[in-house]
């Protein structure tokens, strides 16, 4: 009960917050900001905020506030470069990107898979996803994103349930540098070690909750 | 002769305590130098065989990546077999278990006995995992060894093959430094284990582990020695990033983790922390245990 308990919780806190603040991240998200070009977010990323998976526009309920906001200073710096997303950052004042960041953060995201894969590894992607490739320096996924992608802290989103093409184009991003905000330089070296089927693989693997893979 | 009165001395009173040591640490030894390439290969996973002896291995390999949630009652703190032994215990230069299996049975100074493999490994859980270790006998200890045997197929015996063990990181000239090593860790490692060593977890498990600590490895652990911690850090960390940093930075950051509290020894002697220094810490490598640092006595442990 105590993730119910800590959503509500959030979500009592972050419906009290914006009478603290002059920005309204549900109004953000579900109208756009006071700058036209900030265009709402629920347009692409669902009602929900649970993204469109047929699109490929990615799931923003639950993630971490602070990734969230990192992922719109990078749109605004540069380090992370999508035609859409880049006009909306910069459209976005700093108030609002923090709460929207914050509003976002609250909404009830996937649950977590909770899953311990502790099997040996007898197919390719499995093995890359939970133990890596360490001829190539590659960590497993789960390594850093958590137990079936979940998510660990505020800085490794969870890669679970996240639309396969979503997952793809990020970690094509990296290997072609248009996306470079990754915290120490984590990703760039473990994407560009992929090989283009590998990472076709490794998002089929993690977009796809029905995949036997994601059975304990 | 007068050079000699102190070593005598110092014999005689391990003759109080102990039986004088006779031979070297097999255990600790000869880890081949880094440079000689790791040429062992443990077999591929497609190779287990569907039949008991794979079952078991397979059993020993979800005990050895999943320790703590599958052994509570053994694991006392957060950590995994894995973290310390890299990719499944498969990784050269990350202490692999087809590095230390065929060397067993073999002398250790530690507990001053000849010990087979499964002693070996109860030392890890008494000290790494802070915990109670399994009996000799117990089908979680079988699980092990045919997990770590079956690792080692056509290992070797008794051959210290290059990649067994973490390679020794020579102590920097000018010593360590806290500071830089503070440092070092704010930059490189924080962002996994926590800005106080903490670790994170998901849904109340572990994923990164804490490096310091209630639930992080005890004072008796061979990675409370700086230079231990220094060798794995050097060749592991950060992960998928072997050997980004310096030697210097090894040492740094080895002795800034290894100057924080974590779970008492537990061959605490007579509940004196210098009585345990000196019976188990003052010869072994280099570590803070017992000493003073910033005036504040280190070894006091995280009680509870």
């Amino acid at each position: 009960m105590t993730p119910l308990s800590r959503v509500v919780i959030g979500s009592l806190l972050i419906l009290a917050w914006p009478q603290a603040h002059a920005a309204d991240g549900q109004k953000i998200f579900t109208l756009g900001g006071a700058n036209p070009a900030a265009m709402a977010c629920l347009g692409c990323h669902g009602a929900d905020g649970k993204g469109i998976a047929a699109a490929g526009f990615p799931r923003l309920a639950g993630l971490p506030a602070t990734y969230l906001s990192k992922q719109l200073h990078d749109w605004r710096n540069g380090s992370r470069q999508q035609a859409v997303m880049a006009p909306l950052a910069n459209a976005l004042s700093e108030d609002e990107i923090k709460a929207v960041s914050s509003y976002l953060a609250g909404l009830p995201g996937e649950p977590a898979p909770g899953l311990r894969r502790q099997q040996i590894a007898d197919d390719p992607t499995t093995r890359l996803a939970l133990y890596g490739d360490w001829n190539r320096q590659l960590p497993g996924c789960v390594q850093c994103h958590g137990p079936g992608g979940s998510g660990v802290g505020e800085h490794f989103p969870p890669l679970a349930g996240q639309p396969a093409s979503y997952l793809v184009a990020q970690l094509n991003g990296w290997r072609d540098g248009t996306r470079s905000n990754d915290p120490n330089q984590l990703m760039v070296g473990v994407a560009k070690a992929m090989t283009d089927d590998e990472v076709k693989a490794i998002a089929a693997f993690f977009a796809n909750p029905a995949s036997p893979e994601a059975k304990p | 002769m007068k050079a000699l009165m102190p070593t005598l001395l110092l014999l005689a009173i391990g003759n109080a305590c102990a039986t004088p040591i006779a031979m070297e640490d097999q255990s600790q030894l000869k880890v081949p130098p880094a440079q000689a390439a790791a040429l062992f290969v443990p077999p591929a996973e497609s190779e287990l065989p569907d039949n008991a002896f794979g079952k078991m291995v397979r059993e020993g390999h979800a005990l050895f990546v999943d320790t703590r949630r599958l052994m509570p009652e053994a694991v006392g703190n957060g950590m995994n077999c894995s973290n310390c032994h890299l990719d499944q215990g498969r990784l050269a230069h990350s202490a692999p278990m087809w590095g230390a299996y065929p060397m067993y049975p073999a002398y250790r100074k530690k507990n001053d006995k000849v010990n087979t493999y499964a002693e070996r490994i109860q030392g890890c859980f008494q000290f790494s995992m802070n915990g109670k270790p399994p009996a000799a006998d117990s089908p979680q200890m079988t699980a092990l060894s045919a997990y770590a045997y079956w690792l080692s197929t056509k290992a070797p015996t008794g051959v210290e093959i290059a990649g067994r063990g973490y390679p020794d990181v020579p102590a920097p000239q000018g010593g360590y430094d806290f500071k830089r090593g503070q440092q070092v860790y704010r930059d490189q490692c924080a962002i996994c284990h926590g800005d106080n060593g903490e670790g994170q977890k998901v849904a109340g498990e572990y994923v990164m582990p804490p490096l310091w600590g209630k639930d992080s490895y005890n004072w008796g652990a061979g990675m409370h020695r700086i230079n231990t911690a220094a060798s794995f850090i050097k060749y592991n960390m950060p992960l998928g990033k072997p050997g980004s940093l310096s030697d210097q930075q090894a040492w740094d950051v080895a002795a800034w983790v290894n100057r924080h509290e974590r779970p008492q020894d537990p061959r605490l002697v007579e509940r004196s922390v210098e009585k345990t220094r000196l019976k188990f810490h003052a010869n072994d490598g280099v570590n803070l245990y017992g000493q003073k640092v910033d005036g504040v006595l280190i070894g006091q442990g995280t009680g509870g």
